[in-house]
């Protein structure tokens, strides 16, 4: 596999603006000779496909919901961060720069972070002249606060509806495209196949993808130029997430077996401030947005007793002593508090449980009470910044957070991994571009709160509309519209398609493919979860395998291919879920550290280590190996059964120069 | 707790449905009614029936995706809530529970308890936008908006586009959400521009779509998930009177 990065030359801050003077352009008259096939409708789908074609281009764009507006970018609460120093608090392109690479622990590309920073004050700009409410101070200008993990108020947002109010902004751009007919969209379609076509330069180009209409049933060919796939995440695959229930691998995991290298699949990450699980009904897990920890106090009672009492409801929250309680966060980590980044707030919260001093009836929670905060600002002010998260908890859980302090424990929630991508966002396979949370390339073993949002405007706004005319003009207008579905390439990928679903419809046998989702999430969270061993990840290989057999062997899927029929599309994601959960696994087991949201319990930081002794971490934090992992690990697809191939990306770092991460 | 469910089941839009009974034991109340009717399918599933087709994402209450009348209500009977986030302690043990799907002209029964409502995004394709080209906005801070406006446009555009206000009002009017979208762009300094040509197109677009007219029942602000108000459909009948106003001179001059 070859994994060239193509990062431009120059120095750093300027290296995006050099590459952008240097790369191909498409004539304005030509544009529309070209297609261009895009694959998810949230934020990078969407504004990508809205900006390609208010450019020119013809564009497709499907999704599976029943409108690009359900896009689960919709779902995001706690706000989109930029560096625009509007506060005066010291922020910059090079400090925004500088935290994500630091967050993401040393595992992401220097180039694309910066990148990333350098647009991410275009973004604002782009999302309010198309309308998006932002929150605003009296004086009208826009407000911001802090976010998880940053010590700057760089986060804009738009009550704790940020994620939708940007959706909704993107949806407004492509829907104003459809309605003049520059983008044609399919809702309620899933791609189950992506179409390579040799070239003339010896390789493989993306020029279309299979689809099926979810509606009827209809298996179809679409042909492309190119094919962007902007599909999200894979959190799914621990089947309790907070994921959408329709989030799933299969376009990116489509890819991977088509020739598209899967990079750092491990890196998932534990949003901190979720609601705890509640019983074995229990379909996804609710997070509570971030923001909270901006007012909201950490703590678990210091005294396992104390915390058995609260268990069993013989102890209320509120009457627990001030000197009972242990507000960890603020302990371990003085000067970031709650503010401390996902991963080390959420492991903090597991070892709390871990110690037997967890609240909820599971033993699987902590507080995060607003107290304090509501004695400090009184109510009205904490109703105002927080009151529909406030609403949202007490009507999952019954409970009244003003009264009774909220119970949060960590839950699955963004993946870091995904296609491998270069500099230009495009995958190893010529033509095929990856955007958004389905790339793997900003965020590195862990992404800082309210950067997921800047990921997939960036990549849909300002990043592809200049690199994917590259691909194009380099292809040559002479290929334009050259390649059409009745190609045999399609034909193979159509019967392919076909046969997969006529399998999963014949065998008939007595589990629904919802069982085997869970069984698979249960083995992915006991074993691959927050923290990983070596035998655990070995068992789980082996567990996947077998449950991945007998899923071929005793699935029941009822009805017909030919309506709509969601046990069919349901059980289509769970059997690549149950070959990606192993992939995963490997790559878990492949990385011998702990980085970000890659914890592994061989690897974590001893009383005898000098940086414990010099009081710079505590003991037990994430402990890299920079000698040996410096690397994006990528894998290749070898064939069914078949161990796939480790590539390897070097990761080279000129200007922020890896270091312990240390919030103390 | 045990349930008696009455629930309305259809093959697909070309055909009649029907309500059809199911018995549920054992429901948690900690569940929500969707995590009830992943049981019931399961079960269905077990016992080789057809499970019931529902429409459903994010279950967070934000994507808009799930439309349900529950018991004769859109969304169920607990105010500002969608059937996602609605949990099982609002029933009682052995309560009878009716589900159907949302039902309007202009939203067709696709199958089960789905519907289309591609008719909604239809009105915003008409013109629920700002026209704005990619990479050449201004500095964000040059549009100063008072905190007042920015805050009721964050009320109409708080929005999930879920469709119950359609399902909820005797007519099938989508008023409600057509103003709510026209309110939050009308509202602010940058939808100025296009205010007029906006309302008039989505009007036109809603009525192309099948949907009735308001005539002030107010169902669809009671139903709500998101408490939008129905001063917005006031707002847009105002908006609407005076871009025709100004384009009948418009064309008179």
């Amino acid at each position: 596999m070859e994994l060239n990065s193509n990062i431009p030359e120059g120095p750093m801050d300027q290296k995006w603006s050099l590459h952008k003077g240097k790369i191909k352009l498409v004539n304005p008259a030509n544009r529309r000779k070209y297609h261009v096939i895009v694959v998810g409708s949230g934020l990078a789908g969407a504004s990508a496909a809205a900006s390609l074609a208010e450019m020119g281009y013809q564009v497709s764009c499907f999704c599976y919901q029943d409108s690009p507006r359900r896009a689960h970018s919709i779902a995001a609460q706690g706000g989109i961060n930029a560096a625009k120093n509007y506060q005066n608090d010291g922020d910059s392109v090079y400090r925004l720069f500088y935290d994500t690479v630091k967050g993401g622990d040393f595992r992401s590309r220097e180039a694309n972070v910066h990148r990333l920073a350098e647009v991410s004050v275009n973004i604002i700009d782009q999302m309010v002249a198309q309308g998006v409410p932002f929150a605003r101070e009296y004086g009208g200008l826009l407000a911001n606060r802090s976010f998880g993990g940053a010590q700057v108020s760089r986060t804009f947002y738009a009550r704790g509806q940020t994620g939708q109010q940007l959706l909704l902004g993107a949806y407004s751009q492509l829907s104003k495209q459809i309605g003049l007919g520059a983008v044609k969209m399919y809702n309620r379609h899933e791609m189950l196949e992506l179409v390579l076509v040799d070239d003339d330069d010896g390789k493989q180009h993306a020029k279309g993808i299979i689809t099926r209409n979810l509606v009827t049933g209809k298996i179809e060919r679409w042909a492309g130029d190119t094919v962007v796939l902007a599909t999200g995440g894979y959190g799914n695959v621990f089947f309790l997430s907070t994921n959408a229930q329709g989030c799933n691998v299969t376009a990116a995991y489509r890819a991977y077996k088509k020739g598209a290298g899967f990079a750092n699949p491990c890196y998932t990450q534990i949003h901190p401030t979720c609601i705890p699980v509640h019983g074995e009904q229990q379909s996804k897990l609710t997070l509570m947005s971030e923001s909270l920890r901006n007012d909201g106090r950490i703590w678990a009672p210091k005294d396992k007793a104390v915390a058995e009492k609260i268990r069993k409801g013989e102890l209320k929250a509120s009457d627990v002593a001030e000197d009972d309680r242990d507000y960890y966060l603020e302990r371990k980590y003085p000067s970031f508090g709650n503010l401390a980044p996902r991963d080390i707030s959420s492991r903090a919260a597991k070892e709390a449980c871990d110690e037997g001093r967890g609240v909820a009836s599971s033993g699987l929670g902590v507080f995060l009470d607003f107290r304090d905060a509501i004695k400090r600002l009184g109510k009205d002010t904490i109703a105002q910044r927080y009151g529909n998260l406030f609403d949202m908890y007490q009507c999952i859980t019954g409970d009244n957070p003003y009264e009774t302090p909220m119970m949060i424990y960590p839950a699955v929630h963004y993946t870091m991994g995904g296609l491998w991508v270069d500099y230009n966002l495009e995958s190893n396979i010529p033509g095929l571009f990856v955007a958004g949370e389905a790339n793997f390339s900003d965020h590195g073993a862990n992404r800082l709160g309210a950067s997921a949002l800047m990921q997939g405007l960036a990549d849909g706004y300002f990043v592809l509309p200049y690199t994917l005319g590259n691909y194009l003009g380099e292809q040559g207008i002479a290929k334009a519209g050259k390649i059409t579905s009745d190609h045999p390439a399609f034909e193979a990928a159509e019967k392919s398609v076909r046969e997969r679903i006529d399998k999963l419809l014949s065998i008939q046998g007595d589990e629904s493919p919802r069982s085997f989702h869970q069984r698979l999430g249960k083995i992915m969270w006991d074993k691959c979860g927050m923290a990983r061993s070596k035998q655990g990840l070995e068992e789980a290989i082996k567990e996947i395998q077998a449950l991945r057999k007998e899923f071929w062997s005793r699935v029941k899927v009822l009805g017909d291919g030919d309506e709509l029929n969601q046990e069919l599309e349901r059980a289509g994601r769970v059997a690549d879920f149950l070959e990606f959960g192993e992939l995963l696994c490997r790559d878990a087991l492949m990385r011998e550290e702990s980085c970000g949201g890659h914890f592994r319990v061989e690897h974590q930081s001893m009383p005898n280590d000098p940086e414990v002794k010099e009081g710079l971490i505590s003991e037990g934090e994430a402990k890299r190996d920079d000698e040996n992992f410096a690397f994006a690990g990528v894998w290749e697809y070898m064939g069914d059964d078949v161990e796939p191939k480790l590539n390897k990306e070097m990761l080279t770092y000129e200007v922020v120069h890896m270091a312990t991460r240390s919030y103390k | 707790m045990q349930l008696h469910l009455k629930i309305w089941r259809q093959k697909n839009s070309d055909t009649k449905g029907q309500f059809v009974s199911y018995e549920l034991p054992d429901v948690d109340e900690g569940s929500s009614f969707l995590e009830m009717l992943d049981i019931m399918n399961e079960q269905l599933v077990e016992k080789g029936e057809a499970p019931v087709a529902f429409d459903h994402d994010c279950r967070e209450g934000i994507c808009g995706m799930c439309s349900l009348v529950i018991n004769g209500e859109a969304h169920g009977p607990e105010r500002a809530t969608t059937a996602c986030q609605l949990h099982m302690r609002h029933f009682k043990d052995g309560d009878t529970i009716t589900i159907e799907p949302w039902r309007a002209k202009a939203f067709p029964v696709v199958k089960d308890l789905v519907v289309d409502r591609t008719a909604f995004d239809k009105v915003i394709q008409a013109g629920g936008f700002i026209t704005a080209r990619t990479g050449s906005a201004p500095d964000a801070n040059e549009i100063p908006i008072p905190k007042p406006i920015a805050d009721e446009a964050m009320d109409a555009a708080a929005c999930i586009g879920c469709g119950a206000c359609v399902a909820a009002c005797p007519n099938g009017s989508a008023m409600l959400f057509t103003s709510a979208k026209v309110g939050h762009l009308n509202l602010l300094p940058q939808g100025k521009a296009e205010k007029d040509q906006r309302v008039m197109k989505m009007v036109e677009a809603m009525d192309t779509a099948g949907f009735g007219n308001c005539t002030n029942y107010g169902e669809c602000q009671a139903v709500c998930p998101k408490e939008i108000t129905l001063d917005f459909i006031a707002k847009m009948n105002r908006d609407y009177a005076v871009a025709r106003v100004r384009n009948f001179f418009n064309k008179a001059s």
